[in-house]
């Protein structure tokens, strides 16, 4: 489960484009972002320095099964903040599905939109499949300084779970005011 | 390949031989569909298999998708508490579609659980912690959603019609005979 990013490169040769053979390594200096997460909400990558980010790309909203990646996310939700992280979501659905999904999954965690101009920042993780016009299943962990620390791209039809992510964080250097951290953080930034 | 963080131990539930030489083991959620339709399919697997296999569960709700799931975990473990851990087990399988605290309160009484007791249980929710920490050991090893079954600790990632899992624990054991001989 917790495979580097580079054992994947041959599974996709056949069906991936350039963009999503290069997802940012680790040590990379993530590339700042601004998406809507509502309507009249945005949310800024820069917002969250200081603290752990997850990143979670994953193709789209409505996966048909109920164990799906963003509920196996959203229950694990209380074991990520107590590393002090902020979890983000980011398909290429617009706000107004992602509204509607988030509700019914009953997520406690924001959903961006990736939509226009479409897959920008998936392609700018590198992490764009252009053919199919959707993200890859990939996850970065950002350090507090904004660099990724870990990253995975899962085969797209494998939900990665979560023990990557928490061994991820668990491996971070441990940061002076995030121990015994429990509040959720704000997510309506702007 | 995903394997089990959390050996099975002292505190599991298990069904079956407890010596037997192969292990499968289902992380499952009370309320989840998937895990009800699998259910049949693990009876079936256990018969067939009989002797030669055990059979553990561990608890894994998805709490805000399916509301009573937690209560139903604790209630098999308060009903566990009383010894009738797999009796309740039976019960919420064969009843997904009445999981709220008046019909868990009748199946502890069909049971024959002390039923005061279980209330207590589930109101002070005695074993919310328990399941937790099921749940949490379900995260490490790699659980991805409901049902996840390992065999022999490790994560079964194909499909769990009766023909594929009974061919899947046909293969583990044969492969355990090799490394025994």
């Amino acid at each position: 489960m917790t495979r580097s990013v580079s054992d994947h490169d041959t599974d996709y040769k056949t069906t991936n484009t350039e963009e999503s053979r290069h997802a940012l390594e680790p040590g990379t200096p993530a590339p700042n972002f601004t998406l809507h997460t509502t309507p009249d909400q945005t949310v800024s990558l820069t917002s969250f320095r200081g603290q752990p980010v997850i990143l979670a790309f994953y193709p789209a909203d409505w996966s048909p099964v109920c164990g799906d990646e963003v509920t196996l996310l959203n229950e694990v939700l209380p074991e990520f903040r107590r590393y002090n992280a902020e979890l983000l979501g980011i398909s290429v659905d617009g706000v107004w599905c992602h509204l509607a999904f988030a509700r019914d999954r009953k997520l406690k965690f924001p959903l961006l939109a990736d939509f226009e101009p479409k897959g920008a920042v998936a392609r700018r993780f590198g992490v764009y499949r252009r053919h199919e016009g959707v993200s890859e299943r990939a996850l970065f962990i950002l350090d507090e300084t904004g660099t990724v620390h870990w990253s995975y791209v899962s085969p797209i039809g494998i939900n990665p779970g979560a023990d990557g992510i928490l061994n991820a964080l668990e491996s971070l250097p441990r940061q002076a005011n995030a121990s015994g951290n429990n509040a959720p953080a704000d997510t309506a930034r702007t | 390949m995903a394997k089990l963080a959390v050996p099975v131990n002292a505190q599991d539930h298990i069904r079956g031989n407890a010596n037997a030489p192969l292990t499968l083991l289902e992380y499952g959620d009370y309320q989840c569909p998937y895990c009800g339709a699998a259910y049949p399919i693990v009876e079936q697997v256990r018969q067939h298999f009989g002797d030669r296999l055990r059979f553990v569960f561990r608890h894994f709700p998805l709490t805000q998708v399916h509301p009573a799931a937690e209560s139903a975990a604790e209630a098999a473990e308060a009903a566990g508490a009383q010894g009738k851990f797999w009796e309740m087990h039976d019960m919420l399988f064969t009843h997904q579609y009445a999981l709220d605290d008046v019909h868990l309160a009748k199946y502890a009484a069909v049971i024959g659980l002390d039923v005061g007791r279980f209330k207590l249980d589930l109101a002070s929710h005695a074993y919310a912690e328990q399941v937790r920490e099921y749940f949490l050991s379900g995260v490490r090893s790699g659980v991805n959603g409901t049902p996840t079954f390992f065999i022999n600790s490790e994560r079964h990632d194909g499909s769990y019609d009766l023909p594929t899992l009974t061919a899947a624990l046909q293969s583990a054991l044969a492969r355990g005979g090799l490394s025994v001989s």
